[in-house]
């Protein structure tokens, strides 16, 4: 019963918020929204037994993905007005396919509520004994590691591309170096220029 | 269940290939741009041991399952690591004419193989998902590989959104095919499809060939290509075309033969439907093209609706002819970009197509291997374009897809825009009295070594490729 009423809170909840985050004309909110959907998400996790995808929901999403979204929509100029020119012209479309899209899901719905869903029977009840971490770290670097070794590799790609695409490297920046920094002598660090009134140095002196 | 060792044993080209790329990662890292000639040559030599471990290697299943070495993976295997290698040695003297070598160009290449392996032998949902986004990221960081490119990152960040919202559909489905058949194994998957095919089984697989249709560009889900193949770097572009297509198409075959067998009148009017939409758009699309690069896009969408064509026979000879038009195609492909790569005028690289006016004056040799290649892609016999239609349409009309094979015909005679690259080449006066530029060797002979092959030495080759591939194709599932 409480069970009941705490899944149909969150999941109306997860599903407003959804909503709210496609129309809120603000960007800002549109985020905040966001990370409310998630929290309910992750309230729906620890309904269903696994406390440690809760978590890290909160952690990774809600605490990285949302706060980087947060930066991103308030840093860039993104003209959110123009982003959203054709919505009219396109809405026609968008509702058949919506409308399609619904249909077959409620089909799919039936056929749970008919049939039940077969990973249910794989699963079998949560065991009591065993946490969802031990679980999850019983089966990740055995039965897993060809898809944990894969995921790394993934991620090592995300990073070679984030620097190829983005570094460049500067010519004229001053990196710490801290071996010349502790040996310059006291004669190098200082120049006395004599400058002439109404001149000004120019930076290319100075470099 | 079998220990690491031989686990690892069974997947060595795919460990090889992600340990060298590792190694070569850190020899870029040290030595910086000045060591890329080094890397690439290299990766290319790492490549080739892949697919020579690949070939050499046992046959059987790892992880669970969700590895699995059978000739059909071996053959895909194969052709994908030969055709990056040829991408990688097409782009290094590119790259360093155009300013922007960097090691990290071969590194992403062996690390999208190793993705493209995967996927060539993915046994499951999972290892097919985390194959398709190996490959796919890093596909998308080489789109854009010419940062300062506008049009170079346009496409990467068009590849990558697109790229995205199609890998959603595909989980969507994925989650659908597991939350109803109860297991990530493709076989364990047609062993529940035999029983129950419901609705929601369907409808998760119609979405999985939906997100696999995006990968392989095949129209209506086609959007990205023109747009991508305009934008990235040209070397680039011959690797899109070639190596992720075959992996694609070799993984389409797994997932669908190979978890949904049964199903097979459920997603063959699928696949005939997308290969007619997509024998439409790559005709009518490709005529309106002023860019060399945006109509081989409009061609590689017409040429993977005939693959998928192979592939909704549902027959072995359907797997068959499949494995042969796509190892022809990647060659003709292959040969078309490696002579659009050693082609250029004072410095600029060729673009548009008017640009190869009067060719024949200027490059005689060229002109000829072109001309070769497009008559090849338009099917003309005896070269190679034909006998890949050939055994396309021979499944498709033995599988009794006669009608759809009749209409692949008529489209491949509509596309009939390789004949204006012919025209222009042999019978128009170029525009201009510059001569193109000093031919770089290693493009140039790729290009001819292409041409020949589409005609005459494919002959030869057929009658080896032809029991090749029916043995990948019949030992399909032998893992």
């Amino acid at each position: 019963m409480l069970q009941g009423i705490a899944f149909y809170l969150l999941a109306a909840t997860a599903v407003v918020s959804g909503l709210l985050v496609v129309t809120a004309r603000n960007p800002v909110h549109s985020v905040l929204w966001l990370i409310l959907a998630f929290f309910s998400a992750a309230g729906l996790f620890v309904l269903l037994g696994a406390e440690f995808l809760a978590m890290l929901l909160v952690v990774v999403y809600v605490g990285a993905v949302a706060v980087l979204f947060l930066f991103v929509v308030m840093m860039l100029d993104v003209d959110f007005l123009k982003l959203r020119e054709g919505f009219a012209r396109y809405l026609p479309l968008a509702i058949i396919i919506a409308g399609v899209l619904l249909v077959e899901m409620i089909l799919v719905s039936v056929a749970v509520v008919q049939n039940g869903a077969a990973a249910d029977a794989v699963l079998g009840a949560p065991r009591p004994d065993v946490s969802n971490v031990e679980a999850i770290g019983r089966v990740l670097y055995t039965d897993y590691v060809y898809f944990f070794q894969a995921a790394g590799i993934v991620l090592l790609i995300a990073m070679i591309g984030a620097i190829t695409l983005t570094l460049r490297h500067k010519p004229h920046i001053k990196r710490q170096n801290i071996a010349d920094q502790i040996n310059r002598p006291a004669a190098k660090a200082m120049e006395v220029k004599t400058v002439q009134s109404g001149q000004g140095v120019s930076p290319e002196e100075l470099l | 269940m079998i220990d690491l060792s031989s686990a690892l044993h069974l997947a060595a080209s795919e460990a090889t290939l992600a340990v060298g790329a590792l190694v070569l990662l850190m020899v870029g890292a040290f030595a910086g741009d000045k060591s890329t000639r080094l890397v690439s040559l290299l990766s290319v030599l790492l490549l080739i041991a892949g697919a020579v471990i690949a070939i050499t290697g046992p046959w059987g299943q790892a992880f669970n399952g969700a590895y699995v070495a059978d000739p059909l993976a071996i053959y895909g295997k194969s052709v994908i690591y030969l055709s990056a290698a040829v991408a990688i040695i097409l782009g290094d003297g590119w790259m360093r004419r155009t300013r922007i070598a960097k090691t990290e160009y071969p590194i992403l290449i062996v690390l999208a193989a190793v993705g493209m392996g995967m996927m060539a032998s993915s046994g499951d949902l999972i290892s097919m998902y985390v194959g398709i986004e190996l490959h796919s990221l890093a596909l998308y960081v080489l789109a854009a590989f010419h940062r300062d490119d506008a049009k170079a990152s346009e496409a990467g960040l068009k590849y990558f959104v697109l790229g995205a919202l199609s890998s959603g559909l595909l989980l969507y489905g994925a989650s659908l095919i597991y939350g109803f058949a109860g297991s990530m194994r493709f076989q364990d998957i047609a062993a529940f499809a035999v029983d129950n095919p419901g609705p929601g089984l369907i409808f998760g697989l119609v979405f999985l060939i939906c997100g696999l249709a995006f990968k392989v560009s095949a129209a209506p889900f086609h959007m990205w290509t023109p747009d991508v193949y305009e934008g990235a770097p040209t070397p680039v572009v011959a690797l899109f075309a070639t190596a992720p297509k075959m992996a694609a198409m070799v993984l389409i075959a797994r997932a669908l033969e190979g978890g949904f067998g049964e199903a097979h009148a459920q997603w063959s009017q699928v696949l005939v439907a997308i290969s007619l939409v997509s024998f439409a758009v790559g005709a009518f699309g490709g005529l309106a093209q002023k860019d060399i690069q945006r109509l081989l896009a409009y061609s590689s969408i017409a040429n993977i609706g005939y693959a998928l064509l192979g592939l909704a026979a549902g027959t072995s000879a359907g797997l068959q002819a499949m494995l042969i038009f796509m190892t022809l195609y990647v060659i003709d492909q292959i040969g078309f970009f490696a002579i659009l790569l050693s082609l250029s005028r004072s410095g600029r690289p060729i673009r548009r197509i008017q640009d190869l006016a009067g060719l024949k004056k200027d490059r005689p040799l060229t002109a000829v291997a072109l001309t070769v290649l497009s008559l090849s892609v338009l099917g003309m016999p005896p070269m190679s374009g034909f006998w890949a239609k050939y055994y396309v349409f021979g499944a498709a009309a033995n599988a009794g897809l006669w009608i759809v094979a009749a209409i692949g015909l008529v489209a491949s005679v509509v596309a009939f825009y390789y004949l204006r690259i012919i025209k222009l080449m042999w019978f128009d006066a170029p525009a201009d009295e510059i001569a193109t530029d000093k031919a770089p060797a290693e493009a140039q002979w790729i290009g001819w070594a292409a041409a020949a092959f589409s005609f005459p030495l494919v002959l030869g080759a057929l009658a080896w490729l032809e029991p090749v591939t029916k043995a990948a194709a019949a030992g399909f599932g032998n893992g």
